[in-house]
């Protein structure tokens, strides 16, 4: 049961100064491993896949630029410089030499890239054409599914051009019996084997890579040691000695070892945590429940005296500042979805052990502490909560919710933990599980999820429905008949339900090629060896070896669909005052706005030219000929214009969902169905299963500039409505109407995760009152049977400053979708979504 | 009788959720429209008048006041059922002033203590005592109750009316209500010296049970419903008060050995 003693440790003058210098450069891309991965490459030609990953891993590690930040307790470092990134040119690598001219000024996680960097990597990538994950993938998809790809319609971009992580090793193994202990257990299952087994090739190429990768950590870890002995010896300040001293042993100790003291498991943490991410590019590789793992070490040594509560509280400050230290280069467009330099390592605290007991325990507030003394990104720090989680956890979540940054994010283990085992899990494993990347939750060690297996865009299908198929004169869909000749709102759901059966199949299509993709060019080893039961099964997590496989693609937009079909069904076929043709023509004119009457062509052209003529350009005929056409394009009789605009008004005046109006709310679950059954049913090549969530990360935004009008009202090129939340600014009657609407829908079928953001004004959680009303609301959602939930608590006027004087706003951290990002960071578009999320105030007049 | 109370009618400008300042926990607030008072700085101008009227937001005309039975409104109400019990809180009446409607607020409180509710109003207590006392606080757990000024004729200069009732009632209430909060709106230029803050204190001290004073700092909230409803907005020219002096009115207030704090 729950035991457990509150220290509110404070904070050591160290955090800030590592903070400091984390923060003091501008993130840089590093050639290192890729240069070291191609050389590897280039030398194990024509051996198995498997064997030249643990052998370009072991390359890697043993030459690897090594370094020690000053001050640092517990150290490693993937880059030279903080915050920086190494490259992974086997997923994929012509994205990124496309954008070396302009990757440090694009608008989302710009990076620095130096000539020699550049001129390396060049030089790297001339042999990884048609070597990469990327192109596999692409061939083994169907045209239709491209082509659907192609046309936004779902974007599995994530693992389609990167590494899948999304997993949560055994991060308790390593801590108890290091790599040494892992690799007897391989070596063990290698005497095992018998030649004669149908399997035995491909076992043998497996577990003896898995032993390489053991040995290669060692091997850093070492390199690590001597580094630190080396620093010691030329050390003068006696204090700072005596650290670094302790660092080499402990890292001559761990992670070959056990664990033995807090410090050395903290230790043993971060090159676990760090190393998944130097085999592989995939982010959300997720700490996982470290409060519970961690805690056999703490308890011993504070039993002991071998530490104080302080000290404790300092180092895990210190590994979430190395959390900090870490970051992935992607290209524009994803960078724009995943926005914030964010790697989604989520770390969650309290909730029930195997047998339902709570287990909250000092640490799980020495976590939550340390994200107050840190007030940084990472990790995205999550909380567990049930009828049994003690109430003073609630309330110390909330404190730190009241800070600002977006953390924690909140889970009810009475949804999530049903949901898992409706999914195959035992009952043991499901009451286990922990969060990945943002809202996704699995059995730590036992799975590979692929949790962020594509965005599916569900207003996409709307469109789709209105062109019955077809998008920008190509048919991307398949023919659900005209809209306008449909005679009853059954006949349009039927539609909007065949058209994302049809998306759906060809999205299984593209994921499972790229599934196999990785199976065949991106093997992991050494992840491997972390993850239950790889070794028994002789595989790796890319072939089928996890206990449990999932893949788990996120629909996105069920606000905007469910108000949109209420519009439809209310004012054509209940109220009769339009037509769907009149739906289609006011979406397709973007209901009239940016529309030009025909008397104003002349006008609007010559201004125009008028425009470009002032900004220096030089204007020809073809040239003015060319912006009247584009002009005309724009075209719109007054009065058309006018009905559009009457149109949208009476669909703004329309009841919607996020207000606890039960005829909207129920038709969003209806909606929110025609997704999460379609995807039920389906199966990938690990052997496992499909299953939906219902989550944008923040590709809401990007994804939205990609999409036309909407029958909600909503404009074309806007952003979509994010995760489960309702339409920004549409949920006005207050968080527990709103709350209430959103737990209306069926969380449990979307097992990959659902995500409610809800944005708080810093008053309504004032003072002990506020606390306890907070804790109030979160306890009575989840009793509701909501999933999830996540507060940015700031004020409008202070986001607006920081837009406005970014240079003084340098630290303010929101929360995004799932994960906290430094806000100045964001891009304009991103900026404004957040800042028109409604605010829910405590209201007071 | 139950049948009845429930069909009782009453005129109500809003009902807003989520409502944490106004009594304890999460509760709703239901705004009965009508008052006695016309406190210049009132940030709910358009509650003040008893009969329906318009205001114009924008370009739209929205109707403000409209006629509900009691158990209309508790359909609204007890959607948040679940939020109180974890929190606490329950249902809130306010405006406009309650009491200016006492059936229908009777009504609404005995059938919130029927469905197991906790209730509070928010109220000038400008009222016949006999009304209060048999109508209102058989169902009622929490008085919140303003007291604005101690000299009448600042009083009535600003609200309307002078405070000799408001301050017979207090004492009076104080011996038979549940609970007790004295509220000040603290407005600059008004009632926001520590002279004027201690006063109201001391008064408050003296009513047998009040434990709890609460400093209401003015705000500019409801100034734009003043051009809406097309009315002059006497106060344009005031500030919302600095935290700092804030402070010292507090100090000030907590010299008469109350809880006090600054909010509600």
């Amino acid at each position: 049961m729950s035991s457990y003693t509150i220290y509110d440790a404070p904070k050591s003058a160290r955090i800030d100064r590592l903070i400091d210098h984390i923060y003091g450069n501008m993130p840089q891309i590093e050639a290192d491993r890729g240069v070291l991965l191609t050389e590897s490459y280039r030398a194990t030609e024509g051996e198995p896949m498997i064997t030249r990953r643990s052998k370009a891993f072991y390359h890697i590690l043993e030459n690897i630029p090594i370094t020690i930040r000053p001050e640092e307790l517990v150290v490693g470092s993937t880059t030279v410089l903080p915050r920086s990134a190494q490259v992974f040119p086997e997923y994929s690598y012509d994205w990124l030499e496309d954008e070396f001219e302009t990757i440090a000024t694009r608008a989302a996680d710009p990076f620095y890239i130096s000539d020699e960097t550049k001129a390396k990597l060049r030089e790297a990538y001339k042999y990884w054409k048609g070597r990469t994950s990327s192109e596999l993938a692409t061939s083994y998809m169907s045209a239709e599914a491209l082509r659907s790809i192609e046309h936004n319609i779902f974007t599995p971009g994530n693992y389609f051009y990167n590494g899948v992580g999304h997993v949560s090793v055994q991060y308790d193994k390593v801590l108890k019996i290091g790599y040494s202990g892992i690799r007897a257990e391989a070596q063990q299952a290698l005497a095992a084997l018998r030649i004669t087994d149908s399997d035995y090739v491909t076992r043998r190429h497996f577990l003896e890579a898995v032993i390489r990768t053991c040995d290669a950590a060692v091997l850093y870890a070492r390199r690590y040691a001597e580094l630190a002995a080396a620093e010691a010896n030329a050390c003068t300040d006696a204090t700072r000695r005596r650290e670094l001293m302790q660092i080499a042993e402990n890292c001559r100790r761990v992670p070959e070892n056990g664990a033995s003291t807090f410090w050395e498991a903290c230790q043993s943490f971060w090159f676990v945590q760090m190393l998944i991410q130097t085999e592989s590019s995939g982010h959300s590789v997720s700490p996982g429940r470290f409060d519970q793992y961690m805690y056999p070490y703490y308890k011993a040594d504070l039993d002991a005296g071998r530490l104080t509560p302080e000290f404790a509280q300092e180092l895990i400050d210190c590994v979430w500042i190395k959390l900090n230290d870490m970051c992935k280069v992607r290209d524009a467009a994803s960078a724009a979805g995943f926005a914030g330099y964010s790697m989604f390592q989520n770390l969650i605290v309290g909730g029930q052990n195997q047998d339902g007991e709570d287990v909250t325990n000092d640490l799980s507030f020495m976590c939550l502490q340390a994200s107050m003394h840190t007030l940084l990104p990472a990790p995205s720090l999550s909380i567990r909560v049930w009828n049994g989680t003690p109430h003073e956890l609630l309330i110390k979540a909330g404190e730190l919710t009241r800070t600002g940054i977006g953390l924690p994010a909140y889970y009810n283990d009475e949804v999530i933990i049903p949901a898992l085992v409706s999914r195959g899990l035992t009952l043991q494993d499901a009451r286990n599980y922990c969060m990945i990347g943002c809202v996704e939750p699995q059995c730590p060690g036992k799975t590979e999820g692929w949790h962020d297996a594509a965005f599916f865009n569900m207003c996409r299908i709307i469109e789709l429905v209105f062109h019955n198929g077809m998008d920008e004169g190509e048919m991307v869909g398949i023919a659900t008949g005209d809209v306008t000749k449909m005679t009853s709102f059954q006949q349009v759901f039927d539609a909007y339900q065949k058209q994302t059966d049809y998306q759906v199949e060809l999205m299984v299509n593209a994921d499972n090629a790229i599934d196999v993709a990785h199976a065949e060019r991106c093997p992991l080893p050494f992840l491997s060896s972390m993850i239950y039961d790889c070794i028994g099964r002789g595989k790796p997590t890319q072939s089928g070896g996890a206990k449990y496989n999932f893949t788990g693609p996120q629909g996105f937009g069920v606000a905007n669909m469910a108000d949109g079909l209420y519009a439809i069904r209310e004012l054509v076929f209940n109220r009769k005052e339009y037509t769907l043709a009149d739906f289609k023509e006011a979406m397709d004119y973007n209901f009239g706005v940016g529309t030009v009457a025909p008397a104003d062509v002349e006008r609007v052209t010559a201004e125009i030219v008028k425009g470009l003529v002032a900004g220096g350009q030089t204007i020809g005929e073809s040239d003015i000929a060319q912006i009247a056409s584009i002009v005309h394009s724009h075209v719109l009789e007054p009065a058309k214009r006018d009905k559009f605009m009457r149109l949208r008004e009476s669909i703004q005046s329309l009841p919607k969902f996020g207000n606890d109006i039960a005829d909207v709310d129920a038709l969003a679950r209806e909606v929110a169905y025609t997704y999460t059954r379609s995807v039920e049913g389906y199966t990938n090549p690990r052997g496992g299963i499909y299953q939906a969530g219902l989550y944008p990360v923040s590709a809401n935004v990007p994804l939205g500039a990609q999409t036309g009008a909407t029958p909600d009202g909503r404009l074309a090129y806007t952003p979509v409505a994010d995760g489960v939340s309702p339409v920004a600014g549409c949920d006005v009657s207050g968080p527990t109407a709103a709350a209430n609407s959103v737990s209306k829908l069926d969380h449990h079928i979307a097992s990959n995760g659902t995500l409610y953001n809800m944005k708080f004004h810093p008053s309504a959680l004032a003072g002990r009152s506020g606390l306890e009303n907070f804790a109030a609301l979160i306890r009575t959602y989840f009793e509701k049977k909501g999933s999830h939930m996540q507060f940015n608590v700031v004020s409008r006027e202070t986001l607006l400053d920081a837009q406005a004087h970014p240079e003084k706003y340098k630290s303010l951290v929101v929360r995004v979708a799932g994960y906290s990002a430094l806000f100045t960071t964001l891009s304009r578009a991103l900026q404004d979504d957040i800042i028109n999320r409604t605010e829910q105030k405590g209201w007071r007049d | 009788m139950e049948q009845s109370i429930r069909m009782v009618q009453g005129r109500i400008a809003d009902i807003q959720r989520f409502s944490i300042h106004d009594g304890p926990g999460i509760r709703t607030i239901v705004f009965l429209k009508g008052c006695p008072f016309r406190c210049r700085w009132c940030c709910n101008p358009e509650m003040q008048e008893f009969g329906i009227q318009t205001m114009t937001v924008e370009g739209k005309t929205k109707t403000i006041g409209r006629d509900v039975s009691v158990s209309e409104v508790m359909q609204e109400v007890l959607k948040d059922r679940a939020y109180y019990r974890r929190s606490g809180g329950g249902m809130t009446l306010s405006g406009g002033e309650c009491l200016a409607q006492p059936d229908f607020a009777s009504a609404l409180l005995e059938t919130a203590h029927e469905e197991g509710l906790n209730t509070a109003i928010e109220s000038t207590g400008f009222a016949d005592f006999a009304v209060i006392e048999q109508k209102i606080l058989p169902h009622l757990d929490h008085f919140l109750m303003d007291i604005k000024h101690m000299d009448p004729a600042k009083h009535k200069a600003y609200i309307g009316h002078t405070n000799e009732r408001v301050l017979e009632n207090a004492k009076k209430i104080a011996e038979k209500a549940n609970r007790l909060v004295i509220r000040v709106p603290t407005v600059p230029g008004f009632n926001d010296t520590p002279a004027e803050i201690t006063a109201i204190a001391e008064f408050a001290a003296t009513l047998p049970g009040v434990e709890e004073l609460h400093l209401l700092p003015y705000h500019r909230l409801g100034q734009d419903k003043y051009s809406w409803l097309g009315r002059e907005y006497t106060l344009a020219d005031i500030q919302p008060p600095e935290n700092e002096h804030m402070q010292q009115l507090l100090l000030a207030a907590q010299r008469s050995g109350l809880r006090c704090q600054i909010g509600g």
